[in-house]
This record gives C-alpha cells, structure tokens and sequence, in this order.
C-alpha cells in the first residue's frame, strides 16, 4: 500500500473577503509546503494582513477554505506588522521568547528546566543569546525582530506567518533576517509566510511568491510569477517588469488606472 | 534610636491595626501597579482611585464599610472602562477621563450630603486623605480577603496580561481571551485600589499603586523580581511613613503629620533616591550597569 502524500501545512483555496461591504481578497488560492519560504508581495493596501489576519483566525472570510496540515491552527507562529515596547518594560529578551511558549496559560509558571532548554534554543535559533537578559525595548530593531521570531518558535510550530518583517529596518539588517528565515525554513522544515511590499530583498530567500493586486493573487516561483504577461493580466492593464542592475522594478504607466498609477517594488 | 521610634510605637492597637491593614495595602497596590504601568494604565489607575471617592463618601451614608463603598464604586467605573470597546490607548484615554469626570461629580455630591445631611459623620477628610490610624480590628478580615483575592487574581493571569500588554494580536493568536484578561486585570486594581484609599485615602491612593511600581520597574528587568521589589518597596514606604506620622507627634508638641502625607514623602524619596542613585552608578561605571 502505498503512502499518501502529507498534506501541505498550510493551503487556502478559493477565499474571499470584504469590509463593511468593500470586497478585498477575491478568489485567492496557494498552498504552502514544510521548508517553503514565501513571500506574501503587494502595495500597501493589496490585502496582505487581511489575508495574514484570516489565516490566523482575527478576520472572517465570506467565502473559500482555509485548510492546516496539522489540522489545528494552534502551529501557528506570527509576528505582528510592529510590537511597540516601551524602554522601560520590565521584560528581558528571554521573557518575551518564554511568553511565546506558556504566556497564554493560567497560573504561576514552575521553575523548568525542560521550560529554559526550550527558550534558550528558539533564541539560540536566531542568534539572540548574546542580548538574552536585555529589556527588549532597548534591543535595535532587528534584534527585536530576532526576538519576535524566537517568540513566533519556541511552540515549534508548523507554519511561521510574518507580517512586513523588514518593513522598518535598513537594507543590511533586512537581508540579514530574511537569510534567518530562510534557514529556519530550512532546517526546521517550517512554510514561512512573510509579508511585504518590497520584493528584492526577498528574491534570493524565495521559494515562491504570492503578489497580490486588483483583490486577486497569483502565485508560484518567482520567475514565473513576477513577469510582463502575468502582471498585466493579474492589474488588467499593461505592468512591465524591469532588471535594473540586478534588482526588480515594477512599473505600470502613469495614466493606467486608479490605484495602481505607478507601482513600483523599488525603494 | 528613640529618637526614630518614639516609644509605645509597637505597643499601640492603632498603629497595629495601621501597620497591617496599611502593609497588606501597599503590598497589594505595588504588585498590581506593575502590570498596570506596563499595560500603560497609570491614567485608568487614578481615575479609578478618585472615582472611588465617590464611594468612600456615599459608605458612611448608606451604613457600609469605607472599604466596601471604595471598591463598588472603583467597580463600577471599572467595569464601565472594560465594557465600553475601544481602538487604541488614545480612545481609552478619553474614556477614562469621560468616566473619571462623572465619578468626580458624584464624589462632590456624596462629599456635600456627608456635610450638610442631618446626622451626617463628616468624614470628608478621612475619605480623601485617609485615617489609617482609625482603622479597627474590625478592618482586618476585609482588607485580608480583597488583598488576598487581588494577589491570587493578579498570579494566575500575570503571563496573559503580560503577553497581551506586550501585543494583543500576538496575544489572541496564542489563546489569550482579552476581554477576559482586561477584566481581571481592572478587579485586581479596583480591589488595590480601594485598599489604598482606606491607607492613604482616596486622593493619594495612586500614590501607592504606581510609585513603588515605577520604582521597582526602573530597577529591575525582570518581571518576576519587579514584582517583589515593588511589594517591598511599598512595604517599607507605608511601614516608614507610618513611623514618621507617630514620630511627628513628638517632633511637634502635638502637631502630627497626616499619615498619608508621610507615606507618600517615603514613597517619592525612595524611589528618586533609588532611580538617582543607580543613574549616578550607571554614570560612574560608564553605563554599563545592569539592570
């Protein structure tokens, strides 16, 4: 007899979505497998966190399935858009990433050593011991990313959503996390899903794009997906995709529609 | 050293009755004020304390307890702060203050009948400013049960409130029920709260929540040991407030200082002696003292 093939962590098939009446994702479809990174590419407003938000169980979807490998959505880790910790909080790295584990639970956490072995490897997992006993609202802000990761780890879950994780910092610390995702990815056998609206710092970590525009979403690798021809059929009017010195860009001519005037990838 | 405790200081049933109902309040306070600094709820923390002025006044009118009448009203307004829904810090905002107005306005009518109503007790002052003093053995079962219920309250959900303090998204996804979480956290301060009014009365009860609270913050970066440095630093400011307030009988030929006064002047002394200190420590070490 032979094994059926495991299903894939993460798969959303036919969704669709509006607000107060204005419809935002329409149709939308992909799935996502174990050691997958995928970037979640649209401007601001495409609908990116409402999809995150519907995966994660905060949005309601008016129609399509969203299906978990592991049949629970508790596998889930997330990092919100932007944490704002306050300089003075009293909670070190390792509180935050200990949090992530057991800080839904009711009671008086035990002293463990199975508890601290766990906390210690998700920060170890993304080089973050050396700031392990710094309050977290002092860290830089890709070290507050690296402790957010952990945080989104230490359950070990299934499926990692990330939503605009590079948004704020330079173009160094952002390839930097991106290369840490992309090795968690790999050797966790976790399906990343990140969101943002920059696409190059993303392209050498990629597995697959998502690139939503128009409420609809195509998806696939990134040569197949973020071209010309695709482009133009997912917006509805002509979109050229440029190689500038190696980067993307991605521009539609200024009279093209509302919304979507001049789209562009690059900073 | 009989210049500092002036004799009969132990022996007296007042100052009993004030160290323990007054300990058991500042170390209830101080612990529920670091959750509530964290959740950025100082503003919500003294709307609440003069809110229940108005509860405090209307006890003596209708026959209850001073400590019952704090905590219903601080209840009341509580309950209103979690039920009503809002976006951000900012709409929570003006809702407290929505709210801290109307309580005040109440405060000032039930302030007005204890004067003016025939047979009326008068106790405008000792509802504002406190009568630590004046508490009696009969104080002690109420303010062990409030404070013992806040303790227990705020331990068990002390990991969700800080998880949802931190993200409330981050929070919902990993199961924490908000509504929920914000309820226990507002009864534990209402219970804090109006075991700080019956100390130090019900203007200076913030006093108590947040300024051991900030202090121990400042010090420490654990949120466990923030806790305990917090109780102790409100234990010994009430503990050496109240020792001054005896003391000063002496000092000044019968002229003592309000209780309330003295304990909040220990409070603020140790926390900027502390937050002073370590700062001059982190300068003389280059900054590289660890918190």
């Amino acid at each position: 007899m032979r094994d059926l093939p495991e299903a894939p962590p993460l798969a959303v098939e036919d969704l669709t979505i509006s607000h107060r009446g204005r419809p935002i994702l329409d149709g939308v479809s992909f799935a996502l497998n174990r050691g997958e990174l995928c970037g979640l590419i649209g401007a601001n407003g495409s609908g990116k966190t409402t999809l995150l938000r519907a995966i994660l169980g905060l949005a309601r979807p008016d129609g399509g399935q969203i299906r978990f490998g592991g049949g629970r959505r508790g596998r889930i880790g997330y990092l919100p858009q932007k944490v704002h910790v306050d300089a003075y909080m009293p909670l070190r790295a390792r509180d935050v990433v200990a949090l992530g584990l057991d800080g839904h639970r009711i009671g008086l956490p035990l002293p463990s050593a199975q508890r601290q072995a766990r906390v210690a490897a998700a920060l170890d997992a993304v080089s973050a011991e050396g700031f392990a006993d710094q309050r977290v609202g002092t860290l830089s802000g890709g070290q507050q990313q690296r402790v957010f990761i952990a945080h989104a780890l230490v359950r070990a879950p299934d499926v990692l959503l990330l939503d605009e994780p590079l948004a704020s910092l330079d173009p160094s610390i952002a390839a930097e996390i991106a290369a840490l995702l992309r090795r968690i990815s790999q050797q966790m056998g976790i399906a990343v899903l990140l969101s943002a609206h920059e696409v190059n710092t993303l392209v050498p970590v990629m597995d697959k794009v998502i690139y939503l525009a128009n409420r609809h979403a195509v998806a696939g690798p990134v040569a197949e997906v973020i071209r010309s021809d695709v482009l133009s059929r997912l917006y509805g009017h002509h979109i050229d995709v440029l190689n500038v010195h190696g980067r993307i860009l991605v521009v539609t001519a200024p009279d093209a529609g509302a919304g979507t005037a001049h789209v562009t990838l690059l900073p | 050293m009989s210049f500092l405790i002036q004799s009969g200081f132990l022996q007296s049933g007042p100052v009993q009755h004030a160290l323990i109902v007054g300990g058991i309040a500042a170390v209830v306070a101080a612990v529920v004020g670091v959750p509530t600094l964290i959740r950025g709820q100082a503003f919500a923390s003294d709307a609440l304390a003069h809110v229940s002025t108005a509860g405090g006044a209307l006890a003596p009118l209708i026959g209850v307890n001073a400590l019952t009448g704090f905590v219903l009203m601080a209840l009341a307004a509580g309950g209103m702060l979690e039920a009503v829904p809002v976006r951000d810090r900012a709409e929570r905002d003006l809702l407290t203050g929505i709210v801290l107005g109307a309580g005040l306005g109440l405060a000032a009518l039930f302030l007005s009948l204890g004067v003016t109503l025939p047979g009326a007790s008068g106790a405008t002052v000792g509802v504002l400013f406190g009568s630590v003093f004046l508490l009696g053995a009969d104080d002690l079962v109420p303010a062990l049960t409030a404070g013992g219920l806040a303790l227990v309250l705020l331990m068990a959900f002390l990991r969700p409130i800080l998880l949802a303090a931190l993200d409330p998204d981050l929070a919902r996804v990993s199961g924490v029920r908000l509504r929920l979480t914000g309820a226990v956290h507002l009864a534990c301060l209402t219970l804090a709260v109006g075991l700080a009014a019956m100390t130090v009365g019900a203007i200076l009860s913030t006093a108590l929540i947040v300024t051991p609270a900030a202090t121990a913050i400042a010090l420490t970066a654990r949120p466990g040991q923030s806790l305990l440095v917090a109780a102790g630093l409100g234990l010994a400011g009430t503990w050496g407030g109240l020792l001054i307030a005896y003391d000063s009988y002496v000092w000044t030929n019968g002229h003592a200082w309000p209780a309330s006064f003295c304990i909040v002047t220990a409070l603020c002394v140790l926390h900027f002696g502390l937050t002073g200190g370590l700062s001059l420590l982190r300068h003389l070490r280059g900054g590289k003292v660890r918190r």
